[in-house]
């Protein structure tokens, strides 16, 4: 167990020109934390880990195990278990002999490595396939052993890059929790990389936001949920409606906006907001915050159904408020509501949030 | 493998009650057994029936001819002298088996770390060698064997050349020999190594290897124990085909004067006219051949290590320090020079004067009068026209056999279905002066399946030598481009309503197309060039270019016999070149053929 600092690490490839892959990213990642990098494809998450992991060295910047800076050391020689997205196992040795062959090459002893052998078999439920040839396992089996063979040599971090992604979506679930178990047992410090951001919430104690090589926000599932720092953060993680209002006041966390129909709401915003009278705001609320009453309530925003869809658990609507398209996830519909119907909107001010562009 | 069933299930048949027709009489029940296609339990065998007979009447049966031609007469004799240690017999034999298994190691040596630089290294010139590097290998095997005769025999230009730059008595370096022999088999076959290493690199998901480094493992274990082994299925296959063609390689002992050795010993007691011991030595050959064959189907069909991954590219390191770059840019010159000498020498020869060259280091006069002479005397047209025409015939049954026996193997479901595959392969096993002594053994007397004719010393032994010779060619590219044809498509024809003939044609045979044309070029230049069976069966009247080559150098006309190769080194070119683009078009038609899986 070990604590992951990269400091204002920067990757360029030869070949790609101007663009950074990975731009000035700063992440501390605290000993036994299970730590995300989200992101869509190409944001630089895959490239990060590679750099952790030694496969790319960075341009710039500096990669640190505890006090040791590792920023050029070869892969073979940094000490970390990695799970590769396609499980890379070696096809042509046994089960056994893939999860062994870490400890061959530290020099474990033979009785020794058979039994810390089965004990990781053991622990991914996989005890007594040892002798199985590897295409002989099923898609998850495999996971499972690349798994084994990641943790059994004791790593000071786990490496996941997209573990679960060739898996279909109930062993999914299933393994998602059985990896997230089993990386708390084993005590050791856990780097995970993935675009499905239910997976991130559900696994993750901290998540790193990423796109176009940066990182967008650090945080909690929760925080990042409830509290996105960017635009592209509040619509990546779950769905959002970013309003663009008038900013009327500023305080110190909060942020006074106009609404579309006329009216005013104060919403929540982060404290370095730094937004006064004049300017525009950007105001993420989400579709299950907002509320349908009747257009004759006090402060209720009013709009007309353009769309409507039941999905069971809600009914998805978008409305037009002033020209604004608002998505509405809403669990009770008045009985009898169809498009072209007038509705007012009763949005919940606790749950909105000011976000930077 | 059809999902068509023989009979209408009740569930779908309509009410016959409505039908209006009457019922079908004899002729149209049968017509009707026929249009059942595929579905029909007849119609796999009334289509292989016909491919099965060929294949036994001119590969199987001439085998067993000559089997029998062996132990007909003195059978113990001849098979005895194999035994007894001071015969020919057995030194040729061992002569052959070492000359292969040096083959395999020096191929192995050179195809493997050409393989392993192109495909793991960037550097200067790369592109350029990945370009050429099959040009040695892609000669006619006379034409090879000659050229590189010409380049580092005692007379050769290299070692005359060293001689005269260092001021040596002797020629430096020359081959001669087993030594020429080994030369000429690196060169030529060093390819089944570097293609099969190179795809075996090309395809190894490189995760693997990272996996290896993460959990701790350097450069020299990674190699030892993970890559090398994940090669070892490519480096078998290929050991095994390098045996193979070297065991049946003809040209080479031929011109660097190996007497003792299988092939030329059946070729030596051929023209002594000892056809019984010519035969004992074909037997004896045909049958280290198939084992060699069936071992190869075992050992692939045994082990393959398929990549799980998905288009994840595999890394290239760049070369960067600044010597590293010079020497590797003087090492891809060097390489360039040596791959394409060969071809270049060939050129420079074909205009040389007949008799101009006698110990200079390159020759002195040069005409154009050799191309006048094979174009314009009709007397030295003659072999040209012959080996086009021969060549084209023997394609064309190429075609039509090869491709309905790729049918009947991929998608028809019938019993003895391996068999008929086993007969193409034997074809493809056996060395082509195995094949000339079966087809002399099998028809000096009229049989059956030459229609009572006698063959020998006509013009058909030669299109049906090469018929045999080169089916497996065309078989080989069929069937792989069939593989690639989802069998849902001529079903959804066949749901349309066309009839399995119209299926065939429309659909299947169309997406075919690219794969036995190219199938087809290959067989007609290989025709084209042939060499080794056509110098035990030709007469007078039907001498192909390869053995009028191969007389002209006997007689020093060197001059016009290069120009005779240079004919056929262009006539490669160009197919090589529109296989180039069949490739591409194949590559497209894959490419569709994802889109509608």
């Amino acid at each position: 167990m070990i604590d992951v600092t990269l400091e204002s690490v920067s990757k360029r490839f030869a070949r790609g020109g101007d663009t950074a892959a990975v731009d000035d990213v700063d992440i501390t990642i605290a000993a036994g934390e299970f730590f995300t990098l989200l992101g869509p494809s190409g944001c630089g998450k895959t490239t990060t880990l590679r750099m952790v992991a030694g496969f790319y060295f960075p341009t710039s910047g500096r990669i640190r195990f505890g006090a040791e800076d590792v920023t050029r050391r070869p892969p073979n020689k940094r000490d970390t278990g990695m799970v590769f997205q396609n499980y890379a196992l070696f096809p042509h040795m046994s089960v056994a002999q893939n999860v062994a062959y870490g400890l061959k090459i530290r020099k474990v002893n033979r009785a020794e490595s058979r039994r810390r052998v089965e004990e990781a078999l053991g622990q991914v439920h996989l005890g007594g396939y040892g002798d199985r040839r590897i295409d002989e396992l099923s898609g998850g089996q495999q996971q499972r052993v690349a798994l084994a063979r990641a943790l059994v040599i004791r790593p000071k971090t786990l490496l996941l890059d997209e573990p679960l992604s060739n898996l279909d979506a109930k062993l999914r679930e299933e393994t998602r929790t059985e990896i997230r178990r089993i990386q708390k047992e084993a005590g050791t410090t856990g780097i995970y990389v993935t675009h499905d951001q239910a997976e991130a919430m559900a696994m993750s104690d901290r998540i790193a936001v990423m796109q176009s090589g940066r990182v967008q926000q650090i945080g909690a599932p929760q925080e990042i949920y409830h509290r996105p720092a960017t635009s592209f953060v509040a619509r990546f993680i779950g769905r959002s409606n970013v309003l663009t209002l008038p900013v009327l006041a500023g305080t110190a966390q909060t942020v006074t906006v106009g609404l579309p129909g006329g009216g005013e709401i104060v919403v929540p915003a982060p404290a370095d907001h730094g937004l006064s009278q004049g300017e525009t705001a950007l105001v993420s609320v989400r579709p299950e915050h907002i509320g349908l009453t009747a257009t004759t309530e006090p402060g209720a925003l009013p709009g007309r159904v353009t769309e409507l869809e039941f999905t069971g658990m809600a009914t998805n609507l978008v409305v037009d408020t002033a020209g604004e398209q608002v998505q509405v996830a809403a669990v009770d519909v008045p009985a009898g509501i169809t498009v072209g119907d007038q509705v007012g909107l009763r949005l919940n001010r606790e749950r909105m949030w000011v976000v930077r562009p | 493998m059809t999902t068509i069933p023989a009979t209408p299930s009740p569930a779908t048949v309509a009410p016959v009650t409505k039908d209006p027709t009457p019922p079908p009489g004899p002729r149209r029940r049968l017509a009707a057994r026929f249009a059942g296609g595929t579905g029909s339990r007849w119609f796999p065998y009334v289509l292989v029936f016909p491919l099965a007979l060929v294949l036994f009447g001119y590969v199987v049966q001439p085998m067993f001819a000559t089997f029998a031609e062996s132990v007909g007469v003195d059978g113990v004799e001849n098979y005895g002298s194999f035994l007894t240690s001071d015969g020919v017999a057995r030194s040729s034999l061992v002569t052959s088996l070492v000359i292969s298994a040096a083959s395999v190691l020096l191929c192995g040596i050179v195809g493997v770390a050409m393989a392993f630089l192109l495909k793991r290294f960037s550097f200067p010139g790369r592109k350029l060698i990945e370009a050429i590097i099959l040009v040695p290998a892609a000669l006619p095997p006379l034409i090879g064997a000659i050229s590189f005769q010409l380049l580092y025999s005692e007379t050769g230009i290299l070692p005359r050349g060293l001689q005269q730059l260092f001021g040596a008595e002797n020629p430096v370096l020359p081959f001669s020999g087993i030594a020429g022999v080994l030369v000429v088999h690196t060169f030529t076959m060093y390819p089944y190594f570097y293609l099969s290493a190179s795809a075996a690199l090309g395809g190894m998901d490189p995760s693997v290897e990272e996996a290896a480094y993460n959990l701790g493992a350097g450069r020299v274990r990674v190699w030892r124990t993970v890559l090398l082994p994940m090669l070892t299925p490519a480096l078998v296959s290929a050991s095994l085909l390098v045996f193979m063609t070297s065991l049946a390689s003809y040209t080479a002992p031929l011109l660097f004067g190996v007497d003792q050795t299988m092939t030329m010993q059946i070729y030596i007691n051929r023209t002594n006219g000892d056809l019984p011991m010519a035969s004992t030595y074909a037997s004896v050959l045909g049958v280290v051949s198939v084992l060699f064959l069936l071992g190869m189907r075992w050992y692939e069909g045994r082990r393959s290590y398929r990549s799980q991954s998905k288009g994840v590219a595999a890394h290239r390191r760049e070369i960067t320090n600044p010597l590293g770059k010079w020497l590797a840019l003087a090492a891809s010159l060097l390489a360039t020079a040596v791959l394409l000498a060969p071809v270049a020498t060939i050129a420079l020869v074909a205009f040389s004067e007949d008799g101009s060259w006698t110990t200079e280091v390159i020759p002195a006069q040069y005409t154009m009068q050799n191309f006048v002479t094979i174009f314009s005397e009709p007397r030295a047209f003659q072999p040209i026209l012959n080996s086009l025409q021969m060549s084209l015939i023997a394609t064309v049954a190429c075609v039509v056999v090869g491709v309905l026996i790729a049918y009947a193997v991929r998608r028809l479901n019938f019993r003895g279905r391996g068999l008929l595959d086993v007969a193409v392969m034997l074809a493809w096993a056996l060395p082509g002066t195995v094949v000339a002594i079966n087809l002399i053994s099998a028809f000096s007397t009229g049989n059956a399946f030459s229609f009572g004719q006698v063959l020998i010393g006509t013009f058909w032994i030669m299109p049906l030598a090469y018929f045999v010779r080169f089916l497996p060619l065309v078989f080989r590219s069929s069937s792989a481009t069939l593989a690639q044809i989802d069998p849902s498509l001529e079903e959804a024809a066949r749901n349309l309503g066309a009839s399995w003939w119209r299926a065939f044609g429309t659909v299947t045979l169309r997406l075919m197309l690219p794969g036995v044309l190219a199938g087809a070029l290959l067989a007609f230049v290989h025709g084209v060039g042939e060499f080794v069976a056509s110098v035990l069966i030709y007469t007078s009247q039907t001498a192909p270019i390869s053995v009028e080559i191969n007389n002209r150098m006997y007689s020093f006309e060197v001059g016009t016999a290069a120009a005779y190769g240079m004919l056929q080194v262009v006539l490669i070119f160009v197919v090589m070149v529109v296989s180039g683009r069949l490739e591409g078009g194949r590559r497209s038609s894959r490419e569709a053929a994802r889109w509608t899986a």
